[in-house]
């Protein structure tokens, strides 16, 4: 069994939600009960592998590909099915198998207007295969494939299953971010080209990227940097996230916001930086400044919001200028908090869009105005809700701080090479940030918590507190960030042999 | 007894176990009523482990052994790995940090045998003391925490003297309050969240306390913040109560960005170290830069800014009256504010250092500290609510901390905020206890007076904190004032000569002595009482903690007995200087051994002058409200216009409030986050529309003009031709067969011409 | 005797022959013109033949051989159209003008 895991486990995961996928298809439409049945079945399945492959990983040899497998693909072109994990790869496609079984749960009574499970729940599946394939394809073009499939099954969502400008917001969403796709597919290509490399394998790629000039590897890393910068999102590519937020059904901003920012972000290390360490060189100054932008204009943007899920999205773009402000510092201190950032976040900010959603789901409405008395109306959930917002202004002791306090940290100390002015002063100012963070999320709490529910509120019967279903798709995620909040080291400890080996090339 | 010491992280432990259980159980399993029934024996233990564990540290440094840091687990400072390692050359080679650590390594070495040497300098007299304290080891002990980089970092608990005295105020302290609130808080509607946070409070501040390092520090510090933030909008069903609760938790925010960055300067400064033990070591024996230092002890001052209620960000202190009275006992006396002046006390190399305090005359933290000792003094004069005017005076009071740390007088400090501690807490639960009669009203002014017959135990232990406060002998307060009076170093060997500070305090001590005892007239004399029903003594669970404070405040003082008093007469040695000798730690974590460090001894005219403007102070107060023998002074506002300009400053509170509130937050709320979002909908979105709207129409260009003009135009005119050309030929195509047959052999023989032609 | 005055009958047959093609509107008169046509190549056919070998002559008997079938058919549509129309006359039959 345990040769099978380590030729075929990672297959087995990125597959298995497709294999689900197929079987519904055969299912027909009106079986709803059925169909939640199966998806949640594989999707735990897959979960399991994937535990089982946490239990199976190799920690002493975390910086090295583990689980690979390696089969010609596509002749032609010299692309090759590569895949595999490593220290930094790992946290990530566990964060992806489990907020998709949590995301399913969830569902199980809360499919959105205008329903059609089946639909909605393939689209999960499709996208779930699409996201743990982008993080562990080792194969250029493999990534893309990947990447690529996880943007039609969000577009659908959105704008099938969204708001009221879903139309909008979803045609922006695919175009802006196929925008980005078309010129990181350019960059790969000049990257096989350039480089003369024998396949599109990542380790491949690595080895060669040195002898391409300088200028040519700046504008690869440039292509590079627009592509993935959209997806992460970074000031100021950033203006399709809150509307597609805003519009998305809660469960699609919920990986929206979990995974699909966070391949951004992962591109930026294991492509960018992982492959052409120089220009990331050249690029980490702009990179710094854009991410600090994005920490102080995202807090703003969200002092403006007067509707709780935009505001939600807009921290979105803060949280994300704190990684890449971690990554923009190429050393292992700022690409391990990355790391950790991302998950955070991911954990973080599905959690918070949970209970938007939810919230939405009583008061048909998250309208900050007409909001107030949470804690009165359902207490659990307005606790939720601040403990939410402790993590989420990064709280000592809760995960969000373990992604933040050491960006910043890393800041002071860049890689050689950097100017230290520049960063210190972006780390001055990303620490004013966390003051701003404070105050939109401590306000957003005050004026939706506490105080006395609203006229309009005030017998609604509506308002429950976390039902059971709600309590299972929840609890996990909040375990996990008290516990990472408590032990960092569960996820700095896999990280860091990854981020080392990255970081040794950049001088960091 | 030495389990005590390196198993002190129970004693925080234990607290947080209290959070977690009442959280769980405490509403289903004790009902709404009963969660003190988890949090009170919880914190009694920790109130006995920690006494067990300043026994154990007063054994400790009774009985020394081993070199100065021989106590220190290895894995916690690299300070000590660099020594402990056999073959330091061994790391030479892994840059420069692993370099510098080696050279502070040998330096600690030196330090050992140049002991003798520096001793012999001092007086006689001392050589002994000096002996003694080069040999006081911290207890540190830590775990790993988690690895990033080539680091490991590591969390764990650093006992020494100072973090034993704040142990056992802490646990002392709370646990006064957790019992008072079992009756005060009695029938609450949250009366389990409220244990609940207490514990987690109690939990983090001893957290915090037993850090070992500065990133914990933070967690510890941060974790504070937020319990403040829940107790004081614990009735957060009302809004200024919430708005005081995001005032304190944001305005702590601010401090904690200068928190931030003087930890990172500090780390990077110290080697990429947290490590309180190598920060101190580097700090004080020169291995770190001096601008690196200043610039820390900077930011750091912000922290303490916001955190202890120091000027300019002192405003959040009064609003959190906004919470249970207890609660406020809690955070003015023990936990919270103080964490400001521990952190300084903490890390007293740094700012030594950093601002050279040693032979200076001014500098921040004196500035800060002497500013804040008078301006606080100043509000409490103007206030209407016995609560707001505790508040203030411990706004003021912590200034006298922070100047006796800014003036080099690190023990006076800590022994002011020991001694404060327990005054305050008795003073805020006395105010308690008097809103708890007088229906639930804080205003002195209005709905109190006449109290002290109806209420002889609280006017009594109430008097008594406030003598304390006022700066009366014998009372606890006068000793340790009087202890950073001298430590000023006006009239005597201090470690400066901060002129200014010693000014500043004494205006401030004239105050406090004068605006308490406007509380005490108001609330226990001034006639008759004034408010709702019937006021009665409290019952026995609220006066028995104020007793237990009040009697403290009367005895505590005994623990610092100066070397000699008024008239040269020197109480027998085994007496004296307790405090400073178990508190104080010495050796090459701290100053102490410095040049520059000397401790003021008692000065019978700074003593004399002290209680000269204390009693001044009192007597001011007497003839104003007792006698009415200030006639010119009353209703001095209205009299005089300057005079009233003075008071509308004090009471708007120096617009502090209205520049933070209406002009800062006000301004980042709306305009500035307004501007922001326009800018991202109209410009960056604009963009981004635009570009689509561009697109479509470039497309509609496209498609109208040249797609369905010109390309479609070939295409199509192809078909025209055709047809046009078609329904011309057709004309020929009449049916008649005749006329085929003409055409035919017309065609026959214009062909057959041809041939004959070209072939003949 | 010469080949040329052969030449010149037949093809004054043969230009009669065309003329009432072309100018005849009674559908049996066009028909018996095609006839002089075809007996026009006959002659010419033959007179080869007289001089040239006898394949000209086995022409000749092909084509009356044809002739009589063509006559055959051509009478038959003639028929036809007769019965449809009611009459005979071609100028009226442009079913076939484009």
């Amino acid at each position: 069994m345990n040769d099978f895991l380590h030729d075929w486990g990672l297959a087995v995961i990125t597959f298995l939600p497709l294999v689900g996928a197929l079987v519904m298809l055969l299912i027909p439409k009106t079986e709803e009960q059925t169909h939640k049945l199966v998806a949640l079945g594989t999707s735990l399945a897959a979960f399991a592998v994937g535990i089982w492959i946490l239990f199976e990983f190799n920690y002493d040899a975390a910086e090295r590909m583990q689980f690979t497998i390696d089969r010609s693909w596509i002749e032609l072109i010299n692309s090759r099915f590569i895949m595999g994990v490593d220290g930094i790869s790992l946290p990530l496609v566990v964060l992806t198998l489990l907020i998709v079984p949590l995301c399913l749960i969830y569902s199980l009574n809360h499919i959105p207007e205008p329903g059609n499970p089946k639909a909605f729940l393939i689209l999960i599946l499709i996208l779930e295969t699409g996201m743990v394939g982008s993080f562990v394809a080792q194969d250029l073009i493999l990534f893309f494939v990947f990447f690529e499939v996880v943007l039609l099954p969000m577009y659908f969502m959105i704008g099938v299953w969204g708001g009221e400008q879903r139309q909008y917001a979803s045609i922006k969403f695919f175009l802006y971010t196929l925008f980005g796709s078309a010129l990181m597919i350019v960059s790969f290509l000049a990257l096989y080209w350039l480089t003369g490399a024998d396949s599109f394998g990542m380790a491949d790629l690595a080895a060669s990227s040195g002898g391409i000039s300088s200028t040519a590897g700046f504008l690869i890393f440039g292509g590079m940097f627009i592509g993935f910068g959209i997806k992460v999102p970074i000031f100021p590519f950033h203006t399709w996230l809150p509307d597609a937020h805003t519009q998305a059904p809660t469960v699609g901003s919920v990986i929206l916001a979990a995974v699909l920012l966070k391949l951004g972000t992962y591109g930026f290390v294991r492509i960018g930086i992982g492959i052409l360490p120089d220009p990331a060189h050249d690029w980490a100054p702009i990179i710094a400044i854009v991410a600090t932008i994005g920490i102080i204009y995202g807090a703003l943007g969200c002092l403006a919001q007067t509707d709780m899920k935009r505001l939600i999205a807009f921290s979105s773009v803060a949280h994300m200028g704190f990684v890449m402000l971690g990554i923009a510092t190429l050393t292992d201190y700022g690409i391990n908090a990355a790391v950790f950032g991302m998950v955070a976040h991911g954990l973080i900010t599905g959690m918070l869009f949970f209970l938007a959603g939810s919230m939405k789901d009583r008061y048909h409405t998250l309208e900050i105005k007409r909001l107030g008395g949470l804690l009165v109306q359902a207490p659990r959930m307005g606790w939720i809700l601040g403990f939410c917002a402790m993590a989420s202004l990064g709280l000592p002791g809760l995960a969000g701080f373990w992604g933040e306090f050491p960006a910043i940290l890393a800041a002071y100390q860049p890689a050689e090479g950097l100017s230290e002015t520049l960063f210190r002063t972006c780390m001055v100012i990303a620490a004013l940030g966390t003051v701003l963070a404070a105050g939109y999320l401590l306000w957003l709490l005050q004026r939706t918590a506490f105080g006395t529910p609203k006229e309009e509120f005030e017998n609604n019967s509506h308002v429950s507190d976390v039902s059971p279903t709600e309590w299972t798709a929840w609890l996990p995620l909040l375990v996990l960030i008290l516990i990472l909040g408590f032990l960092p080291g569960l996820m700095f400890d896999v990280t860091n042999p990854a981020v080392q080996a990255i970081s040794s090339v950049t001088g960091g | 007894m030495d389990w005590f010491l390196t198993h002190a992280w129970i004693i925080p432990a234990l607290p947080a176990l209290g959070f977690v259980l009442i959280l769980l159980f405490g509403k289903r399993f004790l009902g709404p009523t009963r969660a003190h029934w988890i949090g009170v024996p919880l914190i009694a233990v920790a109130f006995v482990l920690s006494i067990c564990t300043g026994v154990a540290w007063i054994q400790h440094t009774n009985d020394p052994h081993g070199g100065p840091l021989a106590d220190v687990q290895e894995e916690c400072s690299r300070t000590v790995q660099a020594t402990g390692s056999e073959e330091p050359a061994e790391h030479a080679d892994e840059g420069p940090t692993e370099g510098h650590a080696a050279a502070r390594g040998r330096s600690v070495a030196q330090e050992d045998h140049g002991t003798e040497a520096t001793t012999t300098q001092e007086g006689g007299e001392e050589h002994a003391e000096a002996e003694k304290h080069h040999d006081t080891q911290p207890v540190v002990r830590c775990v790993s925490w988690f690895d990033t980089g080539d680091h490991s970092f590591t969390i764990g608990t650093l006992v020494d003297g100072q973090a034993v005295m704040l142990l056992f105020v802490v646990t002392l302290i709370s646990l006064l309050v957790h019992l008072y609130s079992t009756d005060y808080v009695n029938g609450d509607r949250r009366y389990t969240h409220y244990y609940a946070f207490l514990s987690l409070f109690t939990s983090s501040m001893l957290f915090f306390v037993l850090a070992e390092n500065t990133l914990q520090m933070m967690v510890g510090w941060e974790l504070v913040g937020v319990c403040s933030f829940a107790l004081i909008g614990h009735w957060w069903e009302e809004k200024p109560n919430s708005d005081a609760a995001l005032k304190a938790f944001i305005t702590n925010r601010v401090g904690d960005v200068g928190l931030i960055v003087g930890v990172i300067v500090l780390f990077f400064g110290a080697g990429q170290s947290f490590s309180i033990i190598d920060i101190n070591i580097g700090a004080n024996e020169g291995l770190m830069n001096h601008t690196v230092l200043l610039v820390a002890s900077c930011c750091l001052i912000t922290a303490v800014m916001s955190k202890s209620g120091q000027f300019v960000l002192h405003t959040w202190l009064p609003d959190a009256m906004a919470g249970p009275t207890p609660v406020s006992a809690l955070i003015h006396a023990a936990t919270m504010v103080v964490a400001g002046i521990y952190m300084v006390g903490r890390l007293y190399p740094v700012f030594f250092e950093g601002l050279a305090i040693g032979g200076s005359s001014i500098n921040l933290l004196a500035l800060v500290g002497g500013v804040t000792a008078v301006f606080g003094a100043l509000l409490a004069f103007v206030q209407k609510d016995i609560k707001k005017v505790l508040a203030y005076s411990t706004v003021s009071q912590l200034g006298f901390m922070v100047t006796a740390l800014g003036v080099g007088a690190w023990t006076a400090a800590m022994f002011h905020l020991f001694t404060h501690a327990m005054f305050k807490a008795c003073l805020f639960l006395g105010a308690g206890s008097l809103s708890h009669a007088s229906h639930h009203s804080f205003n002195m002014v209005d709905d109190m007076g006449g109290l002290r017959r109806v209420m002889p135990r609280t006017y009594w232990t109430y008097l008594i904190g406030t003598l304390a406060l006022a700066g009366i002998i014998p009372f606890a307060g006068f000793w340790s004032k009087d202890e950073i009076l001298a430590g000023t170093g006006s009239a005597n060997e201090g470690v400066g000569n901060y002129h200014f500070a010693l000014v500043m305090l004494l205006i401030g001590a004239f105050c406090t002595a004068a605006y308490m005892t406007r509380t005490i007239w108001y609330a226990f004399y001034n006639g008759e009482y004034k408010g709702h029903g019937h006021p009665h003594e409290s019952g026995p669970v609220i006066t028995w903690p104020l007793i237990v404070l009040a009697a403290l405040t009367c005895v505590i003082w005994l623990v610092n007995i100066p070397t000699k008093f008024f008239f040269d007469w020197r109480p027998p040695e085994s007496f004296t200087l307790k405090f400073e000798h178990y508190v104080e730690p010495v050796g090459p974590f701290f100053p102490g051994s410095s040049d520059n460090f000397t401790h003021a001894e008692f000065n019978g005219w700074i003593a004399a002058l002290s209680l000269l403007v204390a009693g001044g102070g009192l007597l001011a107060g007497y003839l104003f409200y007792w006698k009415r023998a200030l006639k010119p002074l009353e209703n001095l506002a209205e009299k005089s216009r300057l005079a009233a300009f003075f008071k509308n400053i004090l009471v708007n509170k120096y617009y502090f409030d209205w520049l933070y509130t209406d002009v800062i937050v006000h301004a980042v709320k709306k305009p500035i986050a307004a501007a922001a979002y326009w800018f991202n909908q109209k410009v960056l979105d604009g963009v981004v529309d635009g570009a689509g709207k561009t697109a479509v129409a470039s497309g509609r260009f496209v498609y109208d003009k040249i797609d369905q003009g010109v390309i479609d135009g070939v295409v199509n005119g192809t078909a025209v031709v055709a047809t046009e050309s078609g329904g011309e030929l057709r004309r020929t195509q009449t049916g008649r067969v005749q006329q085929y047959a003409a055409l035919f052999f017309a065609a026959a023989a214009i062909l057959a011409g041809i041939f004959v032609l070209v072939i003949g | 005797m010469l080949l040329n005055q052969f030449l010149l009958l037949s093809a004054a047959l043969f230009c009669i022959g065309v003329y009432g093609v072309l100018v005849r509107r009674n559908g049996v008169l066009v028909l018996m013109s095609i006839e002089m046509i075809l007996n026009a190549v006959n002659i010419n056919l033959v007179a080869f033949g007289t001089f040239h070998g006898i394949a000209g002559q086995v022409f000749a008997l092909f084509v009356i051989a044809v002739a009589a079938a063509e006559v055959g058919v051509g009478l038959a549509i003639i028929l036809l159209i007769y019965r449809n129309s009611r009459s005979i006359d071609i100028d009226q039959l442009d079913e076939l003008k484009g």
